[in-house]
């Protein structure tokens, strides 16, 4: 395996523990103030981190790929014929 | 009427849809019947596993959930599902269908056999993979039923008066019932693929429309927010304000996150994994659940808190003691339209409708699991496999039918531990991919640990009465699972591992892949670990 795939592996591990952490906003657990007059800040953060949780793995699927994961389309016809 | 004609629309569409899936691109194989080929492709692959994976909690509970305690729904609920969601995908999902591919793994227990070659485990997890899914199954069918009654009140008095003039449950069940048997019968998991595709774009825009519509009679999103601001300023936040007491605990609130783990072990979810065409085809489901999950959630939690507040002619639209589940359905009648209505009633009855996966999974468990694996993988022909599928597929939907008329009510907290219960099962399929040390002796004491915890909270909770039953100020989900790996770590590391050659399968050696390994053929695999004895 290559040293680039084990540090952006390494990378969405450290990124994916941030993001739990992140997740719990304490921060925010009596602030009720309004984003743009209308969206509570408690939950505006919460979108972001949906927001950030679809890059995370958005970026983990092209960055942090398992290079073994595909199989050739010789390997992938053999096992369909045992079907 | 219009909400009625409009639910009859969206099966009479369904019908269609699962039609597509069978006329003239049915391969008439088994795996086609139950894996469509392993040929779905990124689109249907991510609208079929968020369909599947939606249930009617994330329409009508998160509104009254909201209106009941404010914005911390979302992150309780929402936000950490997209993350561990798409955690559970991209770890263990596309790890599996690697697997599925190369080993020729239908369902959960075939995997779990071949990877511990044990037997026994097979035998102790299929009773609880089943138990698991059934309560699951009922709930939907009577969630289908109830809607259908409900939004069609008054249609028919003098056919159905002990019912308000609605169609009543039972009747409404056994036409949703109907309706997914006559698809996934014919069409398998190709037209289940589809129809679920249709539930998750319905899912998708319902919220949306219903926003857009309901914020306009409250005089816009700003009026109405600062309404709650002024009124209810608790549902903005999520601990203890302006003398409103908290609406959640921080433990509570983070160890939440252990629920969505259940994605990992749900085994019909396995088996949409097991379609995807290529490895890559899981990118885009990575990238767009967490996303979907926002586009359906953030407008139902928004209308929630604004539900608390909503004035039209100086009156309450919704009294502050109606039940969470009637929140959103009386928002939609005060302030929308029949269309609208309409347009919700369908979108409930979709987002029930998943229980077609649990159908075509459990059938698929009982073909390959029970009959497969009792009369000999040989001596049962493609053609005939196909006719079992087909055959316990209506078997299924007729028990299940059947339980769901004598269903007790009870039936619904049982049906949310029983997430509680495929969330302790994760560490075993995350041991069993990630680490070599793992033994069968471990896995099965890990099962009959979360097993017996489960029960154990399970009693404590008054066997679920107390709803909001907390252990050690946390959900009970976090001992089991604890309870759970703890028993995997510590009687794997003192039973004697596996052979190297078998977990040489599954973890091949740095600078060999897993498609280098690539040299023995499926079928003879899954085959040999059937041949084991019991």
């Amino acid at each position: 395996m290559s040293q680039q795939y084990l540090r952006a592996r390494r990378l969405m591990w450290i990124m994916f523990a941030a993001l739990v952490i992140l997740h719990h906003d304490w921060w925010f657990w009596t602030d009720g103030r309004l984003l743009f007059g209308f969206l509570p800040i408690g939950l505006g953060y919460q979108i972001l981190i949906s927001i950030a949780a679809a890059m995370l793995w958005g970026w983990a699927a092209v960055y942090a790929w398992p290079p073994e994961m595909e199989l050739s389309p010789a390997e992938t016809a053999v096992t369909s014929e045992h079907h | 009427m219009i909400p009625l004609v409009m639910i009859l629309v969206y099966l009479s569409l369904l019908l269609w849809v699962g039609r597509l899936g069978y006329v003239g691109r049915s391969k008439h194989t088994a795996i086609d019947y139950f894996l469509a080929s392993r040929t779905c492709g990124p689109f249907l692959l991510v609208m079929s596993i968020f369909g599947t994976t939606m249930t009617s909690f994330a329409l009508v509970g998160s509104t009254g959930r909201a209106f009941k305690q404010g914005i911390g729904v979302y992150g309780q609920m929402a936000s950490w599902s997209g993350l561990i969601h798409s955690a559970c995908f991209f770890l263990i999902g596309m790890k599996l269908w690697h697997f599925g591919k190369k080993y020729g793994y239908s369902t959960q227990i075939q995997y779990f056999r071949d990877r511990f070659q044990s037997p026994a485990l097979g035998t102790i997890l299929f009773p609880i993979l089943v138990a698991l899914v059934v309560p699951y199954v009922i709930i939907n069918i009577l969630g289908a039923g109830a809607t259908i009654e409900k939004v069609t009140q008054g249609s028919f008095p003098a056919f159905f008066a002990a019912s308000g003039g609605g169609i009543p449950k039972w009747l409404g069940s056994a036409v949703v019932c109907l309706v997914v048997l006559i698809y996934v019968f014919g069409g398998g998991m190709r037209s289940l693929a589809f129809a679920n595709g249709l539930h998750a774009s319905i899912l998708i825009v319902l919220g949306a429309i219903t926003l857009f519509l309901v914020v306009g009679k409250l005089g816009g999103p700003v009026a109405a927010s600062q309404s709650v601001a002024r009124l209810r300023p608790d549902l903005l936040v999520r601990g203890a304000v302006a003398g409103h007491p908290a609406h959640m605990g921080q433990m509570e609130f983070f160890t939440f996150m252990f629920v969505p783990l259940s994605v990992g072990m749900f085994p019909h979810l396995f088996q949409h994994w097991m379609t995807a065409k290529s490895a890559k085809t899981f990118r885009s489901v990575v990238l767009l659940h967490p996303l979907f999950i926002m586009i359906v959630w953030v407008p139902c939690i928004l209308m929630g808190i604004w539900a608390a507040t909503a004035v039209v002619n100086g009156h309450l639209v919704i009294p502050p003691t109606t039940a969470e589940k009637s929140v959103l359905g009386m928002m939609v009648n005060k302030l929308t339209n029949k269309w609208v209505a309409g347009l919700l009633g369908v979108g409930i009855v979709s987002a029930t409708m998943s229980l077609d996966s649990q159908f075509l999974c459990l059938s698929s468990m009982f073909t390959h699991d029970i009959v497969l694996r009792t009369f000999g993988e040989q001596r049962i022909s493609d053609r005939q496999r196909i006719l079992l599928g087909r055959g316990l597929v209506v078997g299924i939907v007729a028990v299940a039918y059947l339980l769901s008329l004598v269903a007790p009510g009870t039936v619904f907290t049982i049906g949310v531990w029983c997430f509680s219960g495929f969330a302790s099962l994760f560490p075993l399929v995350f041991a069993s991919l990630y680490w070599r040390r793992v033994t069968s002796a471990g896995a099965i004491a890990s099962i009959l640990a979360a097993a017996a915890v489960w029960l154990l909270l399970f009693w404590r909770s008054g066997w679920g009465a107390q709803e909001d039953f907390l252990f050690l100020g946390m959900m009970p989900v976090v001992t089991i699972f604890i309870a759970s790996a703890v028993t995997l770590v510590s009687v794997s590391l003192v039973t004697r591992p596996l052979a190297p050659e078998v977990v040489g399968r599954f973890f091949p050696q740095a600078g060999q892949s897993l498609a280098g390994s690539f040299s023995t053929p499926a079928m003879p695999d899954v085959a040999r670990c059937a041949s084991l004895p019991s």
